[in-house]
């Protein structure tokens, strides 16, 4: 098995694999173990754009693109933006009040883990359902797929994030014609009048 | 130059050669970026701009230079300090990543004489990736990371203030820079940049201004936002943020985020070039000056912008994305998409 492991070692593909690999698990468990928002928050997002590492040598370039787009353009930028409401540069105390749920959890990642390694055993049955279309970029491929045989659970997923949006919307904007910062009286038509009229004072 | 359907295979040290110059040429341009800044922004607010170092003031780049290199490196002591020296490698890195799937400049090989790497054919994209567009979009959305870790990390309130600024400018105008996009994407069915340039070789009537030119002044106006140029430069806003998240850097970590803020510059005026405006002319000799004119105009057309217009208020910049660009860019995605189906 130690001799596979640095045979692998030495293709450009493994080198690649196993450095991606030792990062994305470090600045993960960095992310978990840090008391601190900014190292836990700049690692996640260090540790997904590392994710799309894998979909690249997999030949997956459109999937990798959107890994970095989605999770470290939006996902992760959106927690750094509620994190402004904390102070970033000092830690945190952590409060653990009930140990039966760390156990559970832990337990359970534990289990994950064992299942993940025991997997490759099965490895030499697993076939590709739907395999690469030779001579069609990714994104084609993607599409393909997407718009056949998963085109309920996309929709599904599309209705989902539309109600979000709307709720979003409604949540935030009850009175998004009111500036905070000007008198909340003012009608929002006579508001831009109005600083027109201060701005000729 | 003309066989350039015959391209000689690119090895790695040609990719390694190409890193070299756009690292190197990118750098330098970010400084004679400035001083033609100066200048044009000078000469059209009737000034002279800098004329003392050097004939007409050429030689403040190096003057600029060697302050930016020999100022004190000084790090707050109650800000998180790895956090607050990594962010603006973050903000260079990034954009010179996304500089490395454009085409920048020609390719050419190495003359012969050169000892080593004579020979080597230097392609003209780093990284001929076939979803180009993409990969450039979203290294530029992780460049997002450099203003806001500075900000959230050096426990200054104008540093924190330009950071959510940051956050929400380039968020939103992501989704109007993606969505102005995809239409000319719907158009050419592909997100490589070779294939936009292909699609348009057919002289000045194939670009694809003409049939989008919607898409174009949105891409525009989303560029100059995430870009932080001047309608829009409310993350370092000097009358209300002092200089937002820069505010407590010095030296040459200020001095990267310049950097890559006009390799980003650089990085949009391309996309604009290539994407709407024919990119360069593979079947002639000096398809190459074509491209670099129309990067130039782009840039200029920056400056330009910064001496006619004045700032907009933050809630303007947000009333103006959501409530007027974006409707009006997924409209344009529509009726392109009904065109294209019909």
């Amino acid at each position: 098995m130690f001799e596979n492991f640095i045979t692998s070692l030495m293709t450009v593909e493994g080198f690649a694999f196993y450095l991606f690999s030792f990062l994305t698990i470090g600045l993960f468990s960095v992310t978990v173990m840090s008391k601190n928002i900014l190292y836990s928050m700049t690692s996640l997002a260090a540790a997904m754009v590392l994710v799309s590492g894998f979909f690249f040598l997999l030949g997956a370039d459109f999937l990798g693109v959107i890994q970095i787009i989605v999770y470290v353009g939006a996902v992760i930028a959106l927690y750094a933006f509620a994190m402004m409401f904390f102070d970033a540069t000092r830690d945190i105390k952590e409060k653990n009040t009930n140990s039966f749920v760390v156990f559970l959890l832990g337990g359970m990642s534990a289990l994950v883990l064992v299942l993940m390694f025991a997997a490759p055993i099965h490895s030499n049955d697993i076939q590709a359902l739907y395999p690469m279309t030779e001579g069609v970029g990714n994104a084609q491929d993607v599409g393909m797929v997407l718009f056949t045989k998963y085109l309920v659970p996309f929709e599904v997923a599309a209705v989902m994030l539309l109600v979000a949006m709307i709720a979003g919307i409604i949540l935030a904007g009850k009175k998004m014609n009111h500036s905070i910062t000007e008198n909340m009286e003012i009608d929002n038509d006579a508001k831009d009048e109005i600083m027109i009229q201060k701005d000729k004072e | 130059m003309e066989a350039t359907h015959l391209l000689p295979e690119v090895t790695w040290v040609g990719v390694l050669i190409k890193t070299v110059i756009i690292l190197a040429i990118i750098s330098a341009l970010a400084g004679f970026g400035t001083f033609i800044e100066r200048k044009v922004l000078a000469f059209m607010q009737r000034r002279l701009g800098p004329m003392h170092v050097g004939p007409y003031g050429l030689l403040q780049i190096a003057a600029d230079g060697i302050k930016l290199f020999t100022k004190e490196d000084i790090i707050p002591q109650n800000a998180n300090k790895l956090i607050f020296m990594v962010a603006p490698l973050i903000t260079a890195a990034t954009a010179f990543i996304a500089l490395g799937a454009v085409p920048v400049f020609p390719d050419f090989t190495v003359p012969d004489f050169i000892p080593f790497i004579g020979g080597t054919f230097v392609p003209s994209i780093a990284s001929d990736l076939n979803i180009g567009i993409l990969f450039v979009l979203g290294m530029m959305a992780s460049g997002l990371y450099g203003p806001l870790l500075a900000g959230m990390s050096q426990a200054n309130k104008w540093g924190i203030i330009g950071a959510a600024r940051t956050a929400i400018q380039f968020l939103s105008y992501e989704v109007i820079t993606a969505l102005a996009i995809l239409a000319p994407v719907m158009l050419v069915g592909s997100l490589s940049f070779v294939d936009f340039n292909m699609y348009q070789s057919g002289g000045v009537s194939s670009w694809l201004i003409w049939q989008q030119p919607v898409a174009f002044i949105l891409f525009l106006i989303a560029g100059f936002a995430e870009t932080n140029r001047t309608p829009f430069d409310l993350l370092e806003h000097e009358a209300e943020v002092v200089s937002g998240y820069a505010t407590e850097y010095s030296g040459m970590r200020w001095g990267m985020f310049f950097i890559g803020e006009y390799a980003n510059m650089i990085t949009i005026s391309v996309i604009a070039a290539i994407v709407f405006l024919g990119g360069y002319d593979a079947s002639s000799s000096i398809g190459w000056l074509t491209i670099m004119l129309k990067i130039a105009f782009f840039f200029f057309l920056m400056l330009w912008v910064r001496a006619a217009w004045p700032h907009v208020r933050p809630d303007q910049l947000m009333w103006f994305c959501w409530k007027v660009l974006m409707p009006i860019a997924v409209l344009n995605v529509l009726i392109t998409a009904i065109i294209v189906l019909l």
